[in-house]
């Protein structure tokens, strides 16, 4: 094992902690767009740059649509690249959230999620990044600014590596996360470059043109490849079937690069995966993601002072959904809190259907009731979150019914 | 690649035949006017290619998995983004060069010129914003808007490109209304109007004057804009063998006179020049739009005044090319 390296600690929102790692991760091209509550993660780049701390391209583009489009353009060209939204910026990047996915482009998106228009609103709820869920892309859903940070850097090792070739998001709770200062603990930058090295560019065989020749998957003029060619009927499914595969074979790779990161930096978020909180001998359990999480953490304490066995399990990597994983965690307990701060209009909050989903048929699946809250940025404050723990110990008593519960609103 | 890039004309055919950059056997139609368009850009490289194409006839017809017509680098992502797209590589390839990244790996060039491929509605409709951020920004690349004047690969319908009186499917001959009640928007004036440095207007049958525009292009530091004419058989209800012919007389009859914009200063070039030395070269427009069964309806002696409106149209817009022209 390799030793834990000496960091620096410095006092940082969580957009600020994703620039940091940007600004370390060797990454060769920025294109993005301002948006609140991501804007900070754009103007420190920008800093970054014009004071030549960083050497990158940033292109300042002129809507989300070219900044998804630029950098699927940079990453085809062979760079490394990154970008950042929120909201009504994701939504306008969605035709191209599908096809930087589909053409397998190791892109990095920070999503910093805000409620999405309308009406118009700036703070934080899941739907936006929520809505993305679909698209192709890996999802990290960070609980704090340390760990968008790290999770950032990761990112980058996780999208390409040879057996994965996705694009990732890593998502914060805007405000909440993006715009609260936190102790930070920033690795070393070249203990960050021999993490990451720069991207490097898979081989391919193209037996047609290029014969036995192994060549590099880029645009490149010493072996012209096509990307993105009209793909129908007859191959279209086969394309998607890897995609599938490409997205079963990235549990191993997350899991690995969170081990090794674990190493140099001295953390990790539970397995990778999840990160359960006192759920040895709990008999209910309150499963979430993000920054109410953290707060969770207080409410179990608390509720455990008072003598209740609850615990608290919050989901990191909503794709692909670790779903065997909470199959086997879940089925342990007899009742479950889901906390969505999302919503399926129509249908349930979407943490909640597809833990449904991943719990069919279990043996001893728990019964499990959805909590749609804080929509739009609403607060979800501690007597809040205990009052929906209790609620979850009655159901143990009284049965689950109604599974479907909107909570903080008036 | 090809050892050497195109340094004359004379050594065209060599230089086509050993580094053809697009194939024969892709599915344009017969006559198509912009896969000529394709083969001029090929002619004039002076080192190789990569093309950002949007979505649209040029793309579908040079690909189908498993198959590509492409024998440069090539990528399609989506309609309204070829110059975003063409921005990214512009940007990445910069970077890589400065980095020296890839300089020790004999199987990975990054010294190439960047082209954003795309149709007219590609560019003066869904891919308008794209096109100006990429101008303002002064990336440097080579926008080439093949303009067959409608949405050709959805199956004909109108575009910002269309021009007045066309019959499309989505302006029908009717009853009440005949074809396009409006006309084209000033592409290139809005293109020029972001300062870049190189704009020009090209027609496939003038291809000496075409492949020095779009070498040109290629030469030109930041951006630089090629509006091409393609004739499109299968739209404009043409026959396949006038596809010079029309290309040819768009430009006799001023319908598309062939310019270019060197730092905001106009300069007629070719039988453009000619005609605006020699006014009487000028053809009635009649002439080209008697050709085209997307006009027929014009031909009819009730809707003659379409004829008259179409001629005052471009009387009307060659006499402002003739006010900026520096060279007449
Ligand atoms: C966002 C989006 N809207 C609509 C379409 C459907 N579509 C594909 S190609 C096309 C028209 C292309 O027209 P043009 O750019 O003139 O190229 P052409 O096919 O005529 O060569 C349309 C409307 C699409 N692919 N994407
Ligand atoms: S429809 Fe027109 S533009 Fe498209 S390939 Fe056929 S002739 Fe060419
Ligand atoms: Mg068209």
């Amino acid at each position: 094992m390799q030793k834990v390296v000496k960091q620096r600690m410095m006092a940082l929102n969580g957009d600020e902690a994703v620039a940091w790692a940007v600004k370390q991760s060797d990454v060769d091209v920025v294109s993005a767009y301002p948006i609140t509550p991501q804007t900070i993660i754009v103007e420190r780049i920008s800093d970054f740059v014009h004071e030549g701390e960083v050497d990158l391209e940033f292109i300042k583009v002129e809507s989300e649509h070219s900044a998804l489009s630029a950098c699927v353009g940079a990453a085809a060209a062979g760079a490394r690249a990154f970008t950042a939204t929120a909201a009504n910026g994701l939504q306008l990047m969605f035709e191209i959230l599908y096809i930087t996915a589909s053409l397998r482009m190791p892109v990095v998106m920070a999503v910093v999620n805000r409620a999405p228009s309308g009406p118009i609103n700036i703070h934080c709820d899941h739907n936006d990044s929520m809505g993305a869920r679909d698209a192709g892309w890996i999802q990290i859903y960070c609980e704090d600014a340390q760990e968008a940070y790290d999770s950032t850097i990761q990112a980058f090792k996780i999208s390409e590596d040879p057996e994965v070739l996705l694009p990732t998001m890593v998502t914060l709770d805007g405000f909440l996360i993006s715009h609260t200062l936190q102790n930070v603990s920033l690795l070393p930058e070249e203990v960050v470059h021999e993490f990451l090295g720069t991207r490097k560019v898979q081989r391919i065989k193209v037996p047609e043109i290029f014969g036995d020749k192994e060549v590099p998957l880029m645009l490149n003029p010493k072996y012209p490849l096509t990307f993105g060619p009209l793909d129908l009927f007859d191959y279209y499914f086969e394309h998607k079937r890897q995609q599938i595969e490409a997205m079963e074979r990235a549990y191993k790779v997350i899991e690995r690069v969170h081990k090794e990161y674990a190493e140099i930096s001295g953390r990790s978020y539970g397995n990778g995966f999840i990160e359960p909180y006192k759920t040895d001998d709990a008999d209910v359990v309150v499963v979430g993601l993000g920054s109410t999480m953290g707060t969770a953490k207080a409410v179990v304490d608390e509720l455990r002072g008072e003598g209740k066995k609850v615990g608290s399990i919050r989901i990191r990597v909503f794709r692909p959904f670790p779903r065997e994983l909470l199959r086997k965690v879940l089925s342990e307990f007899d009742a479950v809190g889901v906390l969505d701060r999302g919503i399926s209009f129509g249908h349930f909050g979407q943490v909640y259907s597809d833990l449904c989903a991943a719990l069919y048929g279990a043996k001893d699946a728990p019964m499990m009731i959805d909590f749609v809250y804080g929509l739009g940025g609403r607060d979800m404050p501690q007597k809040l979150l205990k009052k929906i723990f209790e609620e979850v110990l009655e159901a143990k008593v009284k049965g689950p019914e109604p599974v479907f519960r909107i909570r903080g609103v008036r | 690649m090809a050892k050497g890039f195109v340094p004359n004309i004379k050594q065209l055919p060599k230089f086509m035949k050993e580094d053809p950059g697009i194939l024969q056997g892709h599915r344009a139609c017969a006559g198509c006017g912009c896969a000529i368009i394709l083969r001029q850009i090929m002619m004039a490289r002076r080192k190789p290619i990569v093309i950002a194409n949007a979505t649209g006839c040029m793309e579908v017809v040079t690909t189908i998995f498993p198959y590509t017509a492409w024998r440069t680098p090539w990528i399609h992502v989506a309609f309204e983004n070829a110059a975003a797209v063409a921005a990214g590589i512009d940007a990445g390839r910069n970077k890589l060069q400065r980095a020296g990244r890839f300089s020790g790996d004999k199987d990975i060039s990054v010294d190439y010129d960047v082209v954003a491929l795309a149709g007219d509605g590609g560019t003066y409709d869904i891919g308008l914003q794209a096109l100006s951020g990429a101008l303002e920004r002064w990336h440097n690349f080579m926008y080439v808007l093949y303009d067959n004047e409608a949405y050709m690969n959805t199956g004909i319908q109108r575009s910002g490109g269309t021009p007045f009186g066309a019959w499309t499917t989505t302006t029908p001959v009717g009853k009440k209304i005949k074809g396009k009640p409006l006309t084209k928007k000033p592409i290139v004036d809005i293109v020029v109007a972001h300062r870049i440095p190189y704009a020009a207007t090209v027609s496939p049958a003038y291809w000496v004057d075409a492949l020095k525009k779009f070498r040109k292009g290629f030469e030109t530091e930041g951006p630089a804009f090629i509006h091409a004419y393609g004739v499109c058989p299968r739209g404009w209800r043409t026959d396949t063998k006038d596809t010079i012919k029309l290309s040819k007389l768009a430009v006799e009859t001023c319908f598309f006179p062939l310019y270019e914009v060197i730092n905001s200063e106009w300069y007629l070039t070719g039988p453009s020049l000619t005609i605006a030395k020699n006014p009487d070269r000028k053809k009635p427009v009649e002439e080209y739009l008697k050709l085209q069964g997307r006009f027929r309806h014009m031909m009819l002696p009730e809707n003659k005044w379409m004829v008259e409106k179409f001629q005052e149209l471009v009387d009307e817009n060659w006499e402002i090319i003739l006010k900026r022209a520096k060279n007449v």
